[in-house]
């Protein structure tokens, strides 16, 4: 089992004639995901890697019944994609896209309300479950189908995570990139929940980093719902405030959202903070350990 | 991206939200010149740099004739400027902006942020104009008030009014004009995506008026792109000079204090190898993300940066190849070293997409590099050749 996507989940790929859209799609097709189409406007009724190219995302439902799209859409365009899909009725919208100007995300996330479509991203690495689904740009080979569950604001962070679980026969459930940006669709809380719910997922590494009260926010639902193990870790804990660490949404400001104070609300709500970022896997491992779970996660039978 | 508080003023003029008359000056005699064409009585000569605190620096000051306008123009061009935002080295002083004396009569705050927990633009006012607005909201946060816009329609007058009189602006004639100059403002922010707007204080005159004694405006780079107007206004006076050069090549570069250079894929996986260097007692002395689609050229333009640093003392390359293939970074580096002369510790550590032809490129290359199997392997090792 797993969260958001599976064997079953049929994709298209929004911009799949683009550079970065064909070389993840034939990636995302090598690992065995099940992509049904893609859309470029003005190449409608072609072929590329063997599925078919519509004009509108409309139009790729209709014809391949698409439950997911991943948006390699340039960032000047990145919005409307997003829209486009959502407005064709998609269920999961996978934005990788970065450099989306915030107040763009501010207008897709108020055309997003009250409608059925989930947002990841933008500006992630996209969402995996190993063996079965990958949509996005990580690297598949790193991981392998098992029980914990990765959410994460970092996409490198992220793969280094499942490298260290990998590395000590820890399979993942479903690793979910939520992106670097202030304004995107889904947060962790969102994920936090659906790994909760989910049968198969024993327990959850949280990847955070400075800037904005989103990690605060979890920690206190994690302390009220969670009774699944959660391992934290926040980077830019030496980073100095008024600077932008990359990520438009990584930056002190005010005094506010700090690593300091991240790792203070989360260690308060529970959750065990790896104290660097190589220790991420050993921590997981420990608290495993600690709660008699470690065999039921282990690959090595 | 930052801008001077004249271009800001400039700006939220053509969007009839009223300021001080006044005019730029790069030298002492433009000054004179311009307090001229302004006419009147009293003038406020402003220090403008990018930085806030300029006030209590001494960067601004009263002149009540022509001769004091140009004393204090000439004291302040060239002067270096140190306030709590500019860090310890100061800024110097290029600029001047020239006002009309205003009549002050009370003083607010006013600013407007993309609130991250609505994912809406947020106005957010205060009767406490003035002082550091972090203050405020530490010591009486009932002190602030906020309304949050719907973007499908924008700021609503009544939103405004509803923030005019939560403030305490009361006056019929000031309500409007305060209404005028928050719609006016809202209309900036979105049209030239702003990231952030305040105006500290916000003032009411003792002759009925109601206008942005300061203004800060943050712009969202991610859509410079759209706004050809906003690119000028970039200041590289302002900027650190590595930081420009990386930001020609599309790197994110930030300049640190400490004496081990970094690169790194990944905004994240480059702050967290920042805060292992420190946990092993090491000092970064950059964050450096090469982003996911790198090239040789990317990577030896980043090196070179790096190495450009004379306290730079040794250099730690983390990579976890996705997209960004560890060969690619391999031969970046070596091109690098051979280019600029490689003559620091260097330690790297591969991992990901092609990791084993990468490793071979540089185990290939007759240049001293000291491998390293995992982060904190890595880290170990250069905080231990830099001592």
């Amino acid at each position: 089992m797993s969260i958001f996507v599976n064997k079953d989940t049929k994709v298209i790929t929004q911009g799949i004639t683009g550079k970065n859209g064909l070389f993840h799609t034939t990636q995302a097709i090598e690992y065995g995901t099940n992509i049904v189409g893609g859309t470029s406007p003005g190449k409608g009724g072609t072929e590329v890697e063997g599925v078919p190219v519509f004009n509108t995302v409309k139009e790729a439902v209709a014809a391949t019944g698409a439950n997911a799209s991943a948006v390699y859409i340039p960032a000047p365009f990145a919005a409307d994609a997003i829209m486009e899909a959502v407005d064709a009725g998609i269920e999961l919208v996978i934005c990788i896209t970065e450099g989306i100007p915030v107040l763009d995300m501010v207008k897709v996330r108020r055309y997003l309300e009250g409608k059925k479509t989930r947002l990841i991203g933008p500006n992630c690495p996209g969402v995996i479950t190993p063996g079965e689904c990958k949509i996005g740009i990580m690297p598949g080979y790193i991981h392998t189908p098992g029980k914990v569950g990765i959410v994460s604001r970092s996409g490198t962070l992220t793969y280094e995570a499942v490298h260290q679980l990998t590395t000590r026969n820890i399979g993942q459930s479903t690793a979910v990139g939520i992106g670097g940006d202030p304004v995107n669709g889904t947060d962790f809380i969102d994920v936090l929940k659906a790994f909760q719910e989910d049968p198969d997922t024993e327990a959850v590494i949280m990847i955070g980093e400075i800037g904005g009260t989103a990690e605060e926010e979890a920690a206190e639902w994690i302390k009220a719902n969670m009774t699944k193990p959660v391992v934290g870790f926040i980077g830019g804990q030496t980073a100095p405030p008024g600077k932008r660490m990359g990520h438009a949404g990584a930056i002190i400001s005010g005094g506010k959202g700090t690593a300091a104070e991240k790792i203070a609300k989360l260690e308060e709500c529970g959750v065990t903070v790896a104290s660097t970022p190589a220790v991420m896997g050993e921590t997981l491992a420990r608290v495993l350990e600690e709660k008699g779970l470690l065999e039921v996660c282990s690959t090595k039978k | 991206m930052n801008v001077h508080e004249y271009q800001g003023k400039e700006l939220l003029k053509q969007y009839g939200a009223v300021v001080p008359r006044g005019q730029v000056a790069f030298t002492a005699d433009e000054a004179v010149d311009a307090a001229k064409n302004l006419g009147g009585e009293l003038w406020v000569v402003k220090a403008q740099i990018h930085a806030g605190g300029r006030g209590k620096a001494g960067g601004v000051k009263l002149a009540k004739n022509l001769d004091e306008v140009k004393a204090y123009a000439g004291e302040l061009l060239g002067k270096t400027l140190v306030t709590h935002q500019t860090g310890p080295e100061g800024k110097e002083v290029k600029r001047l902006l020239i006002e009309e004396g205003c009549p002050i009569d009370k003083e607010y705050y006013l600013g407007v942020v993309i609130d991250r927990a609505t994912n809406r633009v947020t106005l957010m006012a205060s009767s406490e104009g003035g002082t550091e607005i972090e203050e405020v909201a530490e010591k009486t946060p009932e002190l602030i008030h906020k309304v949050v816009v719907d973007p499908a329609v924008g700021l609503q007058v009544f939103q405004a009014r509803e923030l005019a009189y939560a403030i305490g602006i009361e006056d019929k004639k000031l309500v409007n004009q305060a209404v005028n100059f928050m719609l006016g403002l809202y209309q900036a922010f979105v049209d030239k995506d702003c990231s952030l707007a305040e105006i500290n204080p916000l003032i009411t005159t003792k002759d009925g008026r109601v206008m942005a004694l300061d203004a800060k405006l943050n712009f969202d780079s991610n859509a410079l792109y759209r706004h050809k107007d906003i690119v000028e206004y970039r200041d590289l006076d302002e900027e650190d000079p590595k930081e420009i050069q990386a930001s020609k090549f599309d790197l994110s570069y930030i300049a640190l204090d400490g004496n081990i250079g970094c690169m790194v894929n990944g905004a994240g996986l480059a702050m967290a190898t920042m805060d292992i260097i420190k946990h092993y007692g090491g000092d970064p002395a950059n964050f450096l993300d090469v982003g996911g689609g790198a090239t040789a050229e990317k990577v030896t333009e980043a090196f070179k940066i790096i190495l450009d640093d004379p306290n730079v003392k040794g250099i730690l390359v983390n990579i976890f190849g996705g997209i960004m293939k560890c060969d690619i970074i391999a031969d970046g580096v070596v091109q690098a070293a051979k280019e600029v002369g490689l003559d620091r510790p260097l330690v790297v550590r591969l991992e990901g997409t092609n990791v084993e032809r990468g490793k071979e490129i540089l185990n290939q290359s007759d240049l001293k590099i000291t491998a390293a199997d995992s982060m904190a392997d890595a880290a170990e090792k250069i905080v231990a050749l830099v001592k």
